[in-house]
């Protein structure tokens, strides 16, 4: 889908309007069909958790709607913040998100046999949750200040490698390897986007390959199972692969055009476990189908278009790669969560965004999603390369 | 403005390398369609299949379990509704509140509670657990009153096996108890909790017609096994009832008139078609324990009591017949031409063969004595000299025809087969070469001879009957749902015995009873038309030694319970006609005179009386369909 180009946003002259814009003329950039596209997906996880519940509103659905509401608001905020703002904090926000993460090896308390959460005193945070967005911020501003031609010295990499290596050790030692995966594909999509040579990347390819016999001691004992569950689900029918059939057979049977609204026996007679988070896309697939499925699919591929033209017509480096490392962030939230729910990849607890039952989750994403319209909001303002900004 | 141009330069790069990744982007949800495709729509069937099998599951519906009925449809064993109160954990926020309140209602002992706490940890918190069982009306009333105060509790109309004759039926009944292991024959019936099968008598024996066939339900239950609905039911078949030859009224009559003694068992039957109208056994037990479950105190002390309660001592319990022995004695004498009219033997107390002395149970002998009266005073001298003459095995041989020494065939498990010698038994089974004097012991029906009450009464049956094969049988026949079905009344075939011997043998009884010099004179029948014929039997359970034969044997009344004689005493009546045969047998009774044949006089004499009552036994081999004249208004 083509992006709307504003008649009066083309020029030097409207750019530099837009360096000073009023808080109205901001309020009339926002992009309302991403916000429209984002409130449908977030009306359909509603109703999707009115139904795990068994067609009740408690404990899910309402707790979800006021979250919703509350991350939508932070989402517009964040949208008409100046991306200049944005663009100087960066780093702050990712040592602070590093800085939490290493507070939850320190002292977060253990769920679901996980080290992931830390209790902030009012709420509880997933600072894996937000490393997402900021090593994203912080790669944005480091490839924002490297010029094409220093991008093919090696040594200029060694800093954004370091600063992916840092959150990535954390997060799996935690262990949450979906979260991992996602940091270090996303950081990659940031890599690959700032003109990292190729061959760089096949050789990162290769080694990993090789390193995946060493990689397989550091997995935890559950996160072994799971691969070997993926690659043999039948092996274990009643223990690790059951989710996964289960969730085939829930899939499956949905059909072309699905069992009809609190109508998927799978999920409402329990045999589709955590269909209230990650199983959420099977319990939609049983109760509305293929029909139901493609749709949903095609709302999320509708905001990734968006992402993707407003990072390509951002007109400085910081914005592009900030606005493509988390639209690739989305997507992958969305091909990780749907691919392994049909046993395409292994289960690695990846929520579907906008859909699953969870608090941090949506909230990063909806913050995401206010920095990408940020960044389309703003899409004119210049940024110099050694990021001293002038008036701002 | 070089910043705007390199700016440009990295625009371009950028350009590229995103549409390269929203290339594999695409690719990558691609692969997602696919995949859609090929699980919903390709392999949509066998994942629906999968997911109706999760969902359906197929439940049993234990049929309902056959009556037992006896000759008039009386019930003998019957289903009774068991009010239970169970609770469900989940439903019940605060269990130790909702189970002190229920206990203002209906007692709940310690144990009570400590069970139910075990059971509620062992199962799911929807499975219902009992608290108390075979609640009385007023109970379940009183808890359905207050059910609102009581959140997860609920009655719940179970089924149990009840007896109502109790331990009367016991032994010919048998009870039902819960399956054991090596019951499971893959029936899944069988697996089903709580299930019920016969154990023992008429239960077991009939359990596959009783039981019926299961019936089942389609459930949708939740991965946690939890019904949620019913789809579709199936009715089962409830199990045939039984109809028994027993007559309730004289079951009951017999174990009760048994109870003056501490150990014995009688049989009655119909010598006409074999039925067999009661068979007691005491001391008994309680059926219903089984049912519920017997604690191991009660288990100890059934299995430790010295009298045997759970041994049907009609049909298992093996005793010397005694001088009960000597009717078909002296019909194997006749029929070797000896013993009709003209042979007499004196009888001076003893006889001797070699060394030996084989006394006469009456000191000082009967004088000379013909074949009736050998019967008529039980004198054991002319049985001695007979037997001699003719052998053990013609003695053998008339038992065997009259139904001894081998099972006799009765529709009952755990019938014993006794024991008739010969010549080549001994040598088979004690390796020793037969003695002439064994001959003597066992023409008196001592020794190694043993029998069970219903031989006794089916050799009795049949003599009265003038030499018919008469065989016993228990079941009459079955009902299933309005058909009532006999089973064929045998055509007895002749046992080939001479009538004018049976004549003699029956004079010889008639003197028995009604003469005032018999041995069983004071048992006499004296109604008119009802009068009995008999047989004494008193059997030594010890040898009675030369010392104390010089001395003057014991009396039994002097002798501890289990050293005295086994009292026996066979009869039939009535006498010019007969109909009906009794065998009864007191363990350590004393005599058989003194107390079986009273028993068995009361005994003919109750089931003469029962049938000039003109009672009718359920009509069989017609269709029961409802009648008309079902006088609906008649009870008030």
């Amino acid at each position: 889908m083509p992006v709307k180009v504003h008649p009066g946003s083309r020029g030097a002259i409207v750019g530099h309007k837009h360096e000073n814009m009023s808080l109205l003329q901001k309020l009339l950039q926002i992009n309302w069909g991403l916000v429209l596209l984002v409130l449908t997906l977030s009306g359909i996880g509603l109703g999707m958790l009115y139904s795990a519940a068994n067609g009740n509103f408690d404990p899910w659905a309402s707790r979800q709607a006021v979250r919703l509401a509350g991350g939508c608001i932070i989402m517009l905020v964040v949208a008409l913040v100046d991306i200049r703002f944005w663009f100087k904090c960066s780093y702050l926000f990712y040592f602070g998100a590093l800085i939490l993460l290493i507070g939850v090896e320190v002292m977060g308390s253990v769920g679901m046999g996980a080290k992931r959460w830390i209790n902030l005193g009012v709420i509880q945070l997933q600072p894996s949750e937000l490393m997402k967005i900021a090593i994203v911020m912080a790669l944005a501003r480091y490839f924002h200040g490297v010029s094409a031609e220093n991008i093919r010295r090696p040594l200029m990499l060694i800093v954004p490698l370091l600063m992916v290596a840092a959150p990535s050790v954390l997060v799996l030692k935690q262990p949450d390897l979906g979260t991992t995966v996602l940091l270090i594909m996303a950081s990659g999509a940031v890599f690959f986007c700032a003109g990292v040579r190729l061959w760089k990347f096949v050789l990162v390819a290769v080694a990993g390959m090789a390193a995946i016999p060493v990689g397989w001691q550091f997995l935890k004992p559950y996160q072994q199972n799971r691969v070997l569950t993926f690659l043999d689900p039948e092996k274990d029918p009643l223990g690790t692969g059951y989710n996964i059939i289960q969730s085939k057979i829930a899939l499956g049977s949905g059909g072309v055009s699905g069992k009809g609204f609190l109508q998927g026996t799978q999920s409402h007679l329990n045999f589709l476990p955590e269909k209230q988070t990650d199983f959420i896309f099977t319990m939609l697939a049983e109760e509305f189908g293929m029909i139901g499925a493609l749709a949903l699919l095609g709302i999320y591929i509708l905001v990734l278009i968006y992402g993707m033209a407003i990072s390509a017509r951002a007109r400085n480096q910081y914005a592009r790669l900030l606005a493509l490392g988390l639209t690739t962030n989305l997507f992958l939230y969305v091909f990780i969560n749907m691919a392994m729910v049909m046993g395409l990849v292994p289960v690695v607890g990846v929520p579907l965004p906008l859909i699953s039952y969870g608090g941090t989750v949506m909230l990063t994403i909806l913050i995401g999603i206010g920095l990408v319209m940020s960044a389309w909001v703003h899409r004119d303002i210049r940024i110099p390369r050694h990021g001293v900004v002038e008036g701002a | 403005m070089s910043m705007i141009n390199e700016d440009q330069d990295r625009h371009k790069v950028f350009g590229r390398r995103a549409l390269m990744l929203g290339c594999a982007k695409i690719a990558l949800l691609s692969t997602l369609v696919g995949r859609l495709y090929y699980l919903q729509v390709i392999e949509g069937e066998k994942y629906k299949t999968l997911a109706e099998d999760n969902r359906i599951s197929l439940r049993l519906l234990p049929p309902e379990r056959g009556k037992i009925l006896d000759r008039f449809g009386t019930p003998l064993a019957d289903n009774r509704d068991n009010y239970r109160v169970v609770i469900v954990r989940e439903q019940t926020p605060d269990i130790a509140e909702t189970l002190r309140r229920l206990g203002q209602l209906i007692p709940i002992t310690g144990s009570d509670r400590r069970r139910i706490e075990r059971d509620m940890k062992r199962k799911r918190a929807f499975v219902p657990v009992t608290v108390k069982e075979n609640l009385s009306w007023s109970q379940v009333a009183s808890i359905e009153a207050l059910i609102g105060d009581l959140p997860g509790i609920s009655i719940d109309r179970g089924n149990t096996r009840d007896y109502p004759y109790g331990a009367d039926m016991a032994h010919v009944l048998g009870y039902v108890a819960s399956v054991s292991e090596k019951d499971l024959n893959g029936d899944p019936l069988l697996e089903l909790p709580g299930f019920r099968i016969g154990k023992n008598g008429i239960e077991k024996l009939h359990d596959d017609a009783l039981r019926g066939s299961a019936g089942t339900k389609e459930v949708e239950i939740n991965a946690y096994g939890r019904e949620i609905r019913e789809l579709r039911r199936q009715e089962g078949t409830s199990g045939k009832e039984i109809i028994l030859t027993l007559d309730a009224g004289l079951q009951t009559f017999v174990h009760q008139r048994l109870l003056s003694e501490q150990s014995a068992a009688a049989v009655v039957m119909d010598i006409e078609n074999g039925d067999v109208l009661a068979l007691g056994s005491i001391p008994s037990f309680d059926p219903a324990a089984f049912n519920l479950g017997l604690s191991s105190k009660q288990w100890s002390s059934l299995i430790n009591n010295p009298m045997f309660p759970l041994t049907n001592k009609a049909i298992a319990g093996l005793y010397a017949p005694g001088s009960t022995f000597k009717m078909l004695v002296a019909l194997a004498a006749m029929e070797e031409g000896i013993g009709a009219h003209s042979h007499t033997v004196y009888c001076n107390g003893f006889t001797r063969l070699g060394n030996a002395r084989f006394h006469c149970w009456k000191r000082g002998g009967h004088g000379r004595m013909n074949l009736i009266e050998s019967l008529q005073h039980s004198c054991d001298i002319y049985y001695y000299d007979v037997s001699r003459r003719i052998g053990i095995n013609k003695i053998a041989a008339m038992a065997n025809r009259l139904g001894l020494g081998q099972p006799v065939g009765l529709d009952l498990p755990g019938e014993k087969g006794g024991v008739i010698p010969t010549r080549a038994w001994k040598e088979a089974n004690i390796g020793e070469p037969w003695q002439v004097g064994e001959t003597l012991i066992a023409s008196i029906g001592q020794g190694y001879v043993l029998a069970t009450p219903l031989q006794l009464a089916v050799m009795t049956a049949r003599l009265a009957s003038g030499g018919k094969k008469v065989v016993p049988r228990l079941a009459r026949g079955y009902r299933e749902g309005n058909r009532r079905v006999a089973y064929p009344v045998p055509e007895f075939e002749d046992l080939g015995l001479n009538p004018e011997h049976l004549r003699m043998v029956f004079q010889g009884m008639d003197e028995v009873v009604n003469n005032p010099r018999g041995t069983a004179y004071r048992a006499r029948i004296r109604e008119e038309g009802w009068e009995m014929a008999g047989k004494t039997g008193t059997s030594q359970v010890r040898r009675i030694t030369l010392a104390e034969r010089q001395a003057g044997v014991f009396r039994n009344e002097d002798l501890p319970w289990r050293r005295r004689d086994h009292a026996l005493f066979v009869g039939f009546a009535p006498m010019h006609k007969p109909r009906y045969a009794c065998a009864v047998i007191v363990e350590h009774g004393g005599s058989g005179s003194k107390v079986a044949g009273p028993i068995c006089s009361d005994i003919l004499r109750e089931v003469q009386r029962r049938r000039s009552a003109e009672l009718q036994p359920f009509p069989l081999n017609e269709d029961a369909s409802p009648r008309e004249d079902d006088n609906d208004g008649e009870e008030a």
